[in-house]
């Protein structure tokens, strides 16, 4: 147990993520990293206390970690063999190369993200093969987080260990004609991280951890990584500035709360200014991405004094931009609502009843949300209480069931 | 790290699913693809399979009986029609010669790691 009471595990969350990672790269071998840095942690708990913290903390784990891996594999004669396959075809200068004891560590995460997120692992595997590795979680806290069972999840870990280690998946930067593909895989991991606990507001849920914090904290050492990337700064800065309202978005009965009805004053406004600088960042480099787009939309949405305020025009035209970047049946209904926004509720339902055969939205809470909106608007308040019900029986969270209910219920009140 | 590269083709007729691209690799683009292979040091072995309407299957039971049967697994939709074991560092390797293999186009490519013992 560290200081406060907490495993190991979590007092060194930063370090071990970074020691799994230098590990990873230079042994080639999930596992045995683990392993390794499972147990310089611990002599770092032992010795510490006794003998002072060193002067290089994560320089004195390395070289611990390297040590106990080296010996692992002197002990273990099968592993040795094939290691020296692995090491005698696989840049060899590098694995041979020793820890540096007093100067820069480097940091192999992003070598480690790109493995855990390559594409011949499927997205589940993907998802929690990250949240474990990179993000620190333990098994449980992600079987929990998703919602399934412990020995699921630790099943899901295994295979996807397994199956980077047995088919060999690099740790490995990709070059950069690949490089385009495979970061799209990593920011597509971090944001469902993201989407997946901003749903679970809500819940209620104390045990649950907070998965929006993991993928904020994610996609920060992904920018740190990479500063000059900017569908990362882009990603970063659409989380921060969506994260910024959380405060406002489920009111003190749990009931979910529209952006239109949120109490401003209760957004993070540091939050907000963090996410609007680097929004402006990644918009500067000259092709734009659909990340640093919809962080521009959110942008104007944390800047607006109400929701009758917001710069509606602009919002569209950056919807018509996403929309031709990501020309998807979600960001159809987003632009359709701005411009019920913009250009008022008829036109506004013109567009919404235009994506009625699109049955990914109308299987979905949102599209009928929307449309009992501009209903209302347009005082049609039969039809508008219908459109409410429907989506409040489509709905997943307790609070935006509560929240849909209520409106259905009072469009079905005459007056 | 040795890896076998699959070259999977789908079988047309009733029930069955179109190819992805009509037609198929001609052996100019398989000779082609060969060269490559060799200028690159990574070529371990290969072969392409006659016809999968040619195939014959044989099963022995718990008797030692032999069962021989003509043509090919009716069930599967897919054939095998070719293979190719190259010799590189790692997955992403392999992926990429797996897409330069002239099969990828009208077929699938399965890229299995060759176990190790």
């Amino acid at each position: 147990m560290g200081p406060a009471g907490e495993p190991v595990e979590a007092v060194f969350r930063e370090e071990r993520g970074r020691l799994l990672a230098l590990l990873a790269a230079r042994f080639g071998d999930l596992d045995l990293a683990e392993e390794v840095t499972a147990q310089a942690l611990l002599a770092a708990v032992e010795t510490w206390p006794r003998s002072g913290v060193p002067r290089e903390p994560l320089a004195w784990l390395a070289t611990t970690a390297r040590r106990k891996a080296l010996d692992r594999i002197r002990r273990d004669a099968t592993l040795a063999t094939k290691l020296a396959t692995l090491h005698a075809d696989a840049d060899p200068a590098r694995r041979a190369a020793p820890v540096p004891e007093h100067e820069h560590i480097p940091d192999d995460r992003l070598q480690l993200m790109f493995a855990c997120c390559h594409p011949a692992l499927d997205l589940d595997t993907q998802t929690g093969l990250t949240l474990r590795y990179i993000a620190g979680l333990s098994t449980a806290e992600i079987a929990q987080a998703f919602l399934v069972p412990p020995a699921t999840m630790a099943q899901r870990l295994t295979r996807g260990k397994r199956k980077i280690q047995q088919s060999r998946i690099p740790f490995r930067v990709p070059g950069p004609d690949e490089l385009d593909g495979r970061l799209s895989l990593v920011l597509h991991v971090v944001y469902l991280i993201f989407t997946e606990g901003y749903a679970a507001t809500g819940h209620h849920d104390l045990v649950r951890c907070d998965l929006v914090d993991e993928a904020i904290r994610l996609a920060r050492i992904l920018h740190r990584l990479m500063p000059g990337e900017p569908r990362v700064t882009g990603l970063l800065a659409l989380m921060l500035l969506t994260d910024a309202r959380r405060p406002a978005r489920v009111d003190g009965h749990g009931i979910a709360v529209s952006l239109e009805d949120q109490d401003r004053s209760l957004w993070d406004t540091s939050m907000i200014d963090e996410g609007a600088r680097l929004t402006t960042q990644a918009l500067s480099h000259h092709s734009p991405n659909s990340w640093s787009v919809q962080a521009a939309i959110a942008a104007l949405h944390d800047e607006a004094p109400s929701a009758q305020e917001t710069d509606w025009r602009q919002v569209r035209l950056l919807y018509d931009e996403l929309f031709a970047l990501t020309p998807t049946p979600v960001v159809a209904l987003n632009r359709a609502i701005a411009i019920a926004w913009h250009e008022g509720p008829q036109a506004g339902l013109d567009h919404l009843e235009a994506l009625a055969d699109q049955p990914s939205l109308t299987r979905q809470h949102h599209w009928h949300a929307a449309r009992g909106h501009e209903l209302a608007r347009l005082r049609r308040h039969t039809a508008a209480a219908k459109a409410y019900r429907r989506a409040s029986e489509l709905a997943q969270t307790p609070a935006e069931i509560a929240y849909l209910a209520s409106r259905a219920e009072k469009y079905t009140t005459p007056g | 790290m040795k890896y076998m590269l699959l070259i999977m083709g789908f079988r047309e007729g009733e029930g069955m699913p179109p190819p992805p691209s009509s037609g198929a690799p001609s052996v100019e683009e398989f000779m082609h693809y060969q060269r490559e292979l060799g200028q690159a040091g990574v070529n371990v072995d290969s072969g392409l399979l006659q016809s999968f309407e040619d195939a014959t299957q044989v099963q022995v039971n718990d008797a030692g009986e032999r069962l021989v049967t003509n043509g090919p697994f009716a069930e599967s939709r897919e054939y095998l029609g070719g293979y190719q074991i190259i010799d590189v560092p790692d997955l992403d390797a392999a992926l990429d010669w797996a897409a330069r293999c002239p099969g990828a186009k009208y077929g699938r490519v399965e890229v299995r790691p060759l176990a190790e013992f």
